[in-house]
């Protein structure tokens, strides 16, 4: 039996069913979680999809994080259940508080859509065991509120306990996806909490997993094994 | 117009001497006369605003129809072909079960009075027509035009137009694969915003707006109804802006894509329970357009109670409400029996459904308003009977001397270095120029199918994950070759798009069109108007490409002076297996360039012509549909049996420009050769119509050269890729003329769009 991993659908999310598609094709079992139930249906895990929940009318993130399913996923996460948030997710978990910091609207203004180099700088939580430390990746980053902010102490925290999973490579040409991208603090791409069990970033791992489509490359791809092997070998 | 007492159909046959602002509407004189005639009294002021926005020339196509019928007529025989002109949108059979639907439209005026909500409201009306015909929306591409890229205007415009398109699709999770950015200073009154869409679904998915089955309910959904966009469709459609009148402008539709994405769901749910017997998408004309389309194409009536409709601003009138433009709303006619259901999948994606009418066996469509009938007529009137006219259409006097000035007789350049700098200034002009920095604006690798996207010749989208079935598609015109010969200008459009279509290893098989000109009281803009829609008829006729569907934006002009002629083409190719498609980068050191086609002195509207001499005169290059054809069966071909590694068609800025373009994506260079009989310039810079350049990996030269033997295409070989002088500085190198390294080209190529508008 393999692992059942929920993804949740927000009114507004973008990329539930392409989560899906990645979870399978690592081969772990996506199973659809509603925004409206707060029932988990037993899953080993749970990714929060990128999208625009209620449109990122307000605050990217801060209506979705108090629908129902929200509270059972605030509840386990803090009980050690492994929980991923892209993008959108990424917003809603700081608006959880579950990751520290928060979201503004990018430096330059315009939404950007581009295929973004990356390096894995914590390669032992739940969602990266199947990268390496400095691994340097490159997965497509799409968003109008993705700058990383937080105040002084909580950046000081985060580096020193290591808890930066990703950061975007500030060297190289634009054009190639290289460099800050939006004005994240400390280029930080993606963070973790102490436990390691819950991610969050704004790139797109579930849009790089297969040759065909996308950038043509599959760098998103190990964020799901990381986890299904994590949970097959437990 | 008075509403006390309220204008019902009583009041309007007892009191036949009340002045109605028809004219103030819109309506001619004669059009009100007829709708005199067909009720056999006055209007009440409901029905005058019903039949005003329907019979305007947005909604009616009055002026264009006796020419579009053509697209019927000319229709070549297309097994293909599921839902022909006349629907939401087209459907065409893609095999395996699969349909798909696609069409483009205009969304100009109101982008240049509002570019940022016009441009995403564009998205969202195109968005609603492929749901309404039962298709997930899979797609968006956006041909685009604005004035001079250094005029002020033009950054006030394009930035908004740009967000507007990003902030509206990629809220609604559809990736944007495709498109163009076109300047020209014709267009600075009038920049074109067309909106395409392509949906999915399988053929018994397959729904189309009409209600039948009386008793049958009329469930209006999605948005609560308010003032934005009222009498949009009749007054920003029908007449230029004219700054000496007082101004009507009305408001611009206000966008809210997070509805439409509600809307999306839970209408796909629906369908997906077949709960559903027809729908309609509320975009021009709101609900007069439903309602009177929806009860005209079913072979019942309608009875309507407009009190329930769900109104953001309680004060409007029954008029306003018939006429409101409020965006993200669609009409559903629902069996009795299934309407719970129906409203329970729209509570559980929070959208508002209420009943606000049903199909009744008369065949009269009713409005009531407070308790009273304010509207009673025969919805095919409205609908579909709306006044046709033979505008008059004359060759305008200049033509023939703007196609005697002959862009081929322009000083050219005299040596290889004035050729490098020309070749230089044409890839760095801005229609020339890498339009990243405007595609990075729209997500398009939402939904995880996206095998292809914009800079490749055309979009191309996984349909099927497990067979690798998939679609292409690919927008092109050219209004400065239009302008010279509307004939050929429409038909080189098509060319264009279908090669593009067929570069990237699609079969093409279908065509939306959108026709975008000026003024159609002006014989001049008529007859380019019919010579584009007759070339364009005969060439899809020619190609075996049946066109389906699409949209006429007429009064495209400023004062006196037209647009130009822009007839915008869409054409819809599949592939059985997207693992199979032909990128445009260069993937290999050392494959061979071949040139396919024929290549002459054709300087007629080209980018050279524009870029180096501000010139448009002449001829543009000669059309040879058939070329096009065996042009197209050959990349299909040697795309399917692995003979090529990229291919890239030629159009605007000629070979240079697409082995440029090729250089640049791949990061790697190319060394070229002028073939024996053309000259440099000829070679680099000719816009000869039926060329694409490939690269052959060298094990299938062979085979790849017999092919092209057989079947008669001509086939050059060119060059190599490589132009490696050290690993990080690639070059373009033409032999005998002139080097520039990719550093230089990219810094050329790509610097010009941001410095302008960034």
């Amino acid at each position: 039996m393999t692992a059942r991993i929920g993804v949740v659908t927000f009114p507004g999310s973008l990329d539930d069913r392409d989560t899906q598609r990645a979870i399978r094709l690592a081969g772990a079992e996506p199973v659809a979680l509603w925004h409206k139930d707060k029932d988990l249906k037993q899953v080993d895990a749970v990714v929060l999809p990128g999208g625009f929940s209620y449109g990122d009318y307000l605050r990217a993130g801060a209506i979705s994080r108090f629908s129902p399913v929200m509270e059972t996923v605030i509840e386990q996460a803090k009980a050690g259940l492994p929980v991923l948030g892209i993008c959108n997710g990424f917003q809603i978990l700081t608006e959880a508080h579950l990751l520290p910091g928060g979201m503004l609207g990018n430096d330059h203004l315009h939404f950007i859509c581009r295929d973004q180099k990356l390096r894995v700088e914590n390669a032992e939580t739940c969602w990266t065991s199947d990268y390496t430390a400095g691994q340097e990746i490159s997965i497509p980053l799409k968003n109008m509120d993705g700058r990383y902010v937080a105040d002084q102490y909580t950046l000081d925290k985060l580096e020193a306990e290591g808890r930066v999973a990703f950061r975007y490579l500030a060297r190289g040409e634009a054009a190639d996806g290289y460099g800050n991208p939006n004005g994240s603090l400390n280029d930080i791409a993606g963070i973790t909490n102490e436990a390691g069990n819950v991610v969050g970033l704004m790139p797109h791992p579930e849009h790089a997993v297969e040759p065909l489509v996308g950038t043509g490359r599959t760098d998103g791809l190990p964020f799901f094994t990381s986890i299904l092997k994590k949970l097959v070998n437990v | 117009m008075s509403r006390t007492p309220l204008d019902t159909v009583e009041h309007a046959a007892a009191t036949p001497d009340v002045e109605l602002p028809w004219a103030e509407l819109g309506l001619k004189k004669d059009e009100y006369e007829k709708v005199v005639e067909i009720l056999g009294r006055r209007p009440t002021g409901a029905e005058l605003a019903m039949y005003s926005v329907m019979w305007s020339e947005h909604c009616s196509y009055k002026s264009s129809k006796v020419h579009l019928r053509q697209f019927g007529e000319k229709a070549p025989q297309s097994d293909a072909l599921l839902v022909g002109i006349g629907e939401n949108a087209g459907v065409v059979d893609v095999g395996q079960g699969y349909a798909v639907t696609f069409k483009v439209e205009s969304h100009n005026h109101p982008s240049y009075v509002e570019p940022y909500q016009g441009a995403a409201t564009g998205v969202g009306g195109i968005v609603r027509d492929i749901i309404a015909m039962g298709a997930r929306p899979v797609a968006v591409v956006d041909p685009l035009r604005f004035g001079a890229a250094d005029h002020p205007d033009t950054k006030r415009v394009l930035p908004g137009v740009v967000a507007g398109i990003g902030g509206y699709g990629n809220c609604l999770g559809l990736p944007n694969i495709g498109g163009e950015v076109v300047f020209d200073s014709c267009y600075q009154g009038n920049p074109l915003v067309n909106a395409g869409a392509i949906g999915v679904m399988r053929h018994e998915d397959i729904h189309l707006a009409k209600a039948s089955g009386a008793g049958n309910k009329v469930i209006l959904y999605g948005a609560r109804t308010g003032g934005d966009g009222i009498g949009g469709a009749s007054i920003l459609a029908s007449e230029t802006f004219d700054d000496a009148k007082p101004s009507k402008r009305p408001a611009v539709q206000v966008g809210d894509p997070f509805q439409e994405k509600l809307l999306i769901e839970c209408t796909l749910e629906a369908f997906q329970e077949k709960l559903v017997v027809g729908i309609q998408d509320l975009g021009a004309a709101g609900l007069s357009c439903a309602t009177s389309e929806l009860a005209s194409n079913g072979s019942g009536g309608m009875r309507v109670t407009l009190d329930d409709v769900p109104l953001r601003d309680s004060t409007l009138s029954p008029e306003e409400i018939l006429m409101s433009e409020s965006q993200e709303r669609m009409c559903a006619v629902v069996e009795p029996e299934k309407v719970d259901r129906f409203l329970e999948i729209c509570a559980k994606w929070d959208v508002i459904a209420t009943v606000i009418g049903e199909v009744t066996d008369g065949d009269r469509l009713e409005i009531y308003w407070h308790g009273g009938k304010i509207v009673d007529v025969d919805p095919r009137t409205v609908a579909h009977e709306g006044p046709v006219y033979e505008r008059p259409y004359a060759r305008p006097s200049w033509q023939d001397e703007l196609q005697a000035d002959d862009a081929n007789k322009l000083p050219r350049p005299e040596t290889s270095a004035e050729l490098k700098d020309q070749v230089l200034k044409l890839v760095a002009s801005p229609n020339q120029a890498s339009k990243s920095w405007i595609t990075s604006q729209y997500d398009h690798f939402v939904q995880g199918n996206t095998v292809l996207a914009q800079p490749e010749d055309s979009g191309m989208i996984r349909v099927d994950e497990s067979t690798g079935l998939g679609v292409a598609i690919a927008t092109d015109g050219n209004g400065r070759y239009t302008k010279l010969d509307p004939y050929a200008g429409a038909q080189l459009a098509l060319a264009e798009a279908y090669r593009n279509v067929a570069t990237t290893g699609a079969k093409p098989l279908a065509v939306s069109d959108c026709l975008n000109f000026g003024s159609p009281e002006d014989p001049a803009v008529m007859w380019q108007f019919a010579e584009a829609v007759r070339g364009l008829a005969d060439a899809c006729q020619q190609l075996g490409t049946p066109v389906t569907g699409g949209n006429v934006s007429l009064y495209n002009q400023t004062g006196e002076v037209a647009i130009h002629p822009t007839p915008v083409v869409a054409v819809l190719g599949v592939i059985d297996d997207v693992a199979r498609r032909t990128p445009v980068a260069f993937q290999e050191e050392g494959q061979l360039l071949y040139l396919l086609g024929d290549t002459r002195e054709e300087f007629g509207g080209s980018a050279w012509s524009q870029v180096v001499h501000d010139h448009l005169g002449g001829l543009p290059p000669a059309v040879d549909l058939e070329r096009e054809r065996l042009l197209a069966e050959i990349l299909i071909s040697a795309s399917r049996d692995g003979m090529i590694d990229s291919a890239h068609d030629l159009s605007d800025g000629g070979l240079i420009q697409a082995v440029v373009e090729s250089a640049l994506l791949g990061g790697k260079g190319a060394r070229l050769i002028v073939p024996d009989g053309l000259d440099a310039f000829t070679f680099l810079l000719s816009e000869s119509a039926g060329r694409a350049v490939v690269a052959v990996p060298r094990s299938e030269e062979v085979r790849f050269n017999d092919m092209c033997g057989a079947r008669g295409l001509p086939a050059t070989r060119i060059g190599v890729v490589d132009g490696t002088v050290s690993d990080s500085n690639a070059v373009v190198d033409v032999q005998g003329e002139f080097t520039l390294t990719l550093d230089e080209l990219r810094e050329a190529h790509e610097g010009t769009i941001p410095a302008l508008l960034a």
